[in-house]
């Protein structure tokens, strides 16, 4: 026993942990997801998240020493965004002919996902430090950061409020899509791209390539968008 | 091996987006630039098959890629236990709004095109 628990405090301290423990653990939820027909709810990243999440805080065992390990998989977060470009480059045609419409969806959708965050937070009486990091929650988890911290938010809390955004998008989009009766797959992917960004565009590229495309150009513009709009409405507004 | 080329050129162009940003004090992220600089390198037929390889594997588990960052939520337990329901309903709301909003809006404007396209 005692050797077991020296084996566990060894492997645990070493990036191996993080790398294998992330990648069986998301293998797991991808399969019992399959099995759910790919239903919203039984998303991987959430049950990932949850499930690892629930190890770390049972045995002690602090996020820095599992980010050793998991980075190798975070780091290619990076080349994922770049490789968005080639789902773009397919539909290239298509998307110069709707340009205007797209860009005038992402500036209100974006508008629409951040000015409703800070009223309903401002509305319950929440901290400005809090109101300040939710503004970019629409924005990918690494940009959030970068633009709460332009906004005098707390970069760490911007990152975990786009997190929860994505989330929400991923699992909630199908029934709100349906109840709207939004049936085309771009304008369904374009919205979750929009609101809830990389999770979002993941959940989309798994349920259908016309959704998945037009997720990512959602969440490129917002991107482009938040980086330059943000801090000017902020700016203009005290 | 094709595909490792593709995530070569993946990286080279996500560097060369972050010398960007950086030396020009762009307001964007460096992988935002290298999405843009692979646009306009795609024009080359012999870079498209690699990076086709490539951005398939990625894109194909693109969630995975978000596990890392989301156990990170565990840093703010206490957070969002004090703000807890406020901050949710703040976060679900708003981010339905955003849906909605986006869908509706880019649902009227191409209204015209539905017809022309297979993907309605």
């Amino acid at each position: 026993m005692a050797d077991f628990v020296d084996l566990w405090v060894y492997l645990s301290q070493t990036p191996l942990f993080g790398l294998t423990a992330t990648l069986v653990t998301y293998v797991c939820a991808h399969g019992v997801y399959d099995r759910m027909n790919r239903a919203p709810w039984a998303n991987p990243v959430l049950w990932s998240v949850v499930s690892i999440g629930c190890v770390l805080v049972a045995t002690d065992i602090p996020y820095p020493t599992y980010f050793a390990g998991a980075q190798f998989v975070h780091v290619l977060l990076g080349p994922a965004v770049v490789a968005l470009a080639w789902p773009l480059w397919l539909r290239r045609s298509e998307i110069r002919k709707r340009g205007l419409a797209l860009m005038l969806g992402a500036i209100v959708g974006g508008l629409a996902a951040g000015g409703s965050a800070v009223l309903l937070a401002w509305a319950f009486d929440m901290p400005t430090e809090v109101l300040r990091s939710l503004a970019p929650k629409s924005v990918t988890a690494p940009v959030a950061m970068g633009i709460a911290e332009r906004l005098g938010g707390v970069p760490a809390l911007a990152a975990v409020f786009a997190v929860l955004t994505g989330m929400v998008g991923a699992l909630s989009a199908k029934y709100l899509f349906n109840a709207l009766r939004i049936d085309s797959w771009a304008v369904r992917g374009f919205a979750i791209g929009t609101a809830s960004h990389g999770i979002g565009a993941a959940r989309a590229l798994e349920v259908h390539p016309d959704a998945g495309a037009y997720a990512g150009i959602a969440l490129g513009l917002q991107v482009v968008l938040a980086s330059v709009l943000m801090p000017l409405v902020f700016r203009w507004l005290s | 091996m094709i595909a490792l080329r593709g995530l070569a050129f993946l990286l080279l162009l996500q560097a060369a987006g972050e010398g960007l940003t950086r030396t020009l004090a762009l307001p964007f992220p460096g992988p935002v630039v290298g999405l843009v600089l692979l646009l306009l390198a795609l024009h080359w037929a012999w870079i498209r098959e690699p990076v086709a390889a490539a951005a398939e594997l990625l894109l194909a588990h693109l969630s995975l890629l978000f596990v890392p960052v989301g156990v990170g939520v565990i840093t703010h337990l206490q957070l969002i236990s004090e703000h807890g329901v406020k901050l949710l309903a703040a976060i679900v709301l708003s981010t339905w709004i955003g849906m909605a909003v986006a869908a509706l809006v880019l649902r009227y404007l191409l209204r015209h095109d539905a017809h022309r396209s297979s993907d309605g």
